[in-house]
């Protein structure tokens, strides 16, 4: 592959998941309107389009179009660069992920994964540090919200995004040791390897998933910081509307709130495809063999679909059902019970892969 | 292309030492000190040091800064006031400075490192290699920072614990 294919190859890659994430993101906002709504006996959206369908575009416009403030006792450099930083840090740890297995078009093979190429035996790879990449990208994500709080210059974005940075400092302990018994498992950190590692059957029929190889304890450990890290209830401290009006972006309105929110959104897309990367076997599953070969070239990214979907119903289910934690209980547990557990965890897994080696 | 991204680095993190030291708000020098961290982290990519360079973002720039930034909100620290210059590096610091540079400079001329570029992962740069060199040529190293952070650790413990008197 000359350069030039390679660089054609890359941007239409990174058009296409760039188009289809923001298009995850703005419905699963429609997604989590509605699911809430039945959840809680009303409808949800339903006026913009049949289903309220067309409400994320409704959404769009008027973020657009809404005046947009900045108060005059914000720090302005910082107050306007925070916006743009939590959205580019959501944005680019997409890259990493490995979506589908190698396609071939137009005499061209490549995987579907931006980082991914193809090794001269026709082999998928991709950077052998790739997740150690997406959790640096993580880690970076923090600065988006604790300088809106700073520069705000208010005393509720001060107080939501002092707790989001500690919050997510403290679960990104848990969340990175609950990847450890995975990585141990796989002994790769290529996030393409996890996957290959996962493709084999037990009896053909059920997946070698590790969720399935005993590493449950450790899927447990990262959901739940994997909420929090996200912001999510029952872990919104950071924009708890009962106490500190919106958190962190309080100050914040039109496009640039906007930015703000789809961060979160597509922070939770990256977590899910992280999540079923690691435990669920990406883009792996059941072979259909009765259907036609062009449906079945198809059939890696509706299982990788499927499983983020999976994902994205868990939080907004979990947000209709969970009430919100306690500041200190959020960290009492945090450091008390998740990371002594994935510690444990961690230990078991490394004795039973030496006793298997 | 290697030559292009080094100075372009080189400059930022240079650029960004010059800027913590220059900037009158704590904010914005503890800004600066994730750019120069940042651009340490590109460099070590640019040496085929992948895996170093990914824990230098996650462990500096993704922890330590965060921190940093995490206690000048807590305090709100606002401008710093230039202060007429200390004594000790008035004396020491400067002459510090010239000798430090001339030994620099000399151990440079005396093992100058060969023209040729490094490829990447000429390096040890994968994580797996850095693992094997810290567990058996670099273990004792390894071992005694590891009593060190232990020894930090306990510090905050103690420090951090109420009093029950």
């Amino acid at each position: 592959m000359s350069a030039l294919t390679f660089l054609i190859v890359a941007l239409i890659k990174i058009a296409i998941t760039l188009g289809v994430l923001l298009t995850v993101v703005a419905y699963t906002v429609w997604l989590e309107r509605k699911v809430v709504g039945r959840m809680q006996n009303r409808w949800g959206p339903s006026r913009v389009g049949p289903f309220g369908l067309l409400q994320p575009l409704a959404d769009g416009i008027k973020f657009l179009l809404k005046e947009d403030l900045t108060p005059p006792y914000v720090e302005k450099n910082i107050y306007l660069l925070a916006p743009g930083l939590a959205l580019i840090m959501a944005l680019t740890s997409i890259a990493l992920v490995p979506i589908g297995p190698v396609i071939h078009l137009f005499g061209i093979s490549t995987p579907v994964q931006i980082t991914g190429v193809v090794d001269a035996a026709g082999q998928p790879s991709d950077i052998n540090v790739g997740l150690l990449i997406v959790l640096g990208i993580t880690s970076l994500g923090v600065y988006g919200i604790a300088l809106a709080g700073w520069s705000s210059n208010s005393k509720y974005s001060l107080l939501g995004s002092l707790r989001a940075s500690a919050q997510m400092v403290s679960y990104e302990v848990s969340l990175g040791l609950s990847l450890v018994g995975v990585l141990l498992m796989s002994s790769t950190l290529s996030l393409s390897g996890i996957v290959h590692a996962q493709q084999s059957t037990w009896f053909g029929v059920i997946p070698q998933w590790f969720l399935f190889r005993g590493q449950f304890v450790a899927f447990f450990i990262y959901m739940i910081a994997a909420f929090a890290e996200t912001n999510r209830i029952p872990f919104d401290l950071p924009e708890a509307e009962t106490e500190l009006v919106a958190g962190y972006h309080t100050e914040y309105s039109a496009m640039k709130f906007a930015m703000f929110f789809m961060a979160e959104y597509a922070n939770m897309v990256t977590v899910a495809c992280i999540a079923s990367v690691m435990f669920l076997g990406g883009w792996t599953g059941p072979t259909i063999s009765f259907l036609p070969l062009a449906v079945q070239a198809f059939l890696p990214l509706v299982w990788f679909t499927a499983k983020i979907f999976f994902f994205l119903f868990l939080y907004i289910w979990i947000r209709g059902t969970l009430p919100r934690f306690r500041y200190d209980q959020l960290m009492a547990f945090g450091w008390k019970f998740l990371f002594p557990l994935a510690l444990a965890n961690v230990i078991v897994t490394a004795f039973f892969v030496a006793w298997r080696a | 292309m290697h030559q292009f991204l080094f100075i372009v680095f080189a400059v930022f993190c240079a650029g960004g030492a010059i800027n913590l030291l220059v900037q009158r708000k704590t904010i914005n020098s503890a800004l600066s000190l994730i750019v120069v961290m940042g651009s340490l982290a590109m460099i070590y990519l640019l040496l085929g040091a992948e895996f170093v360079a990914v824990v230098q973002v996650i462990i500096y720039a993704g922890a330590i800064m965060v921190l940093y930034i995490f206690v000048i909100m807590l305090l709100n620290a606002g401008d710093e006031e230039a202060s007429k210059g200390s004594n000790v590096a008035k004396y020491f610091g400067i002459p510090g400075l010239f000798i430090g540079g001339i030994i620099g400079i000399g151990v440079l001329l005396k093992h100058r490192p060969n023209d040729t570029p490094l490829k990447l992962g000429a390096l040890y740069g994968p994580a797996d290699q850095v693992g094997m060199l810290l567990f058996t040529k670099y273990l004792l190293a390894f071992e005694v920072t590891s009593v060190l952070v232990l020894i930090a650790i306990m510090g905050a413990v103690v420090l951090a614990r109420r009093s029950d008197s």
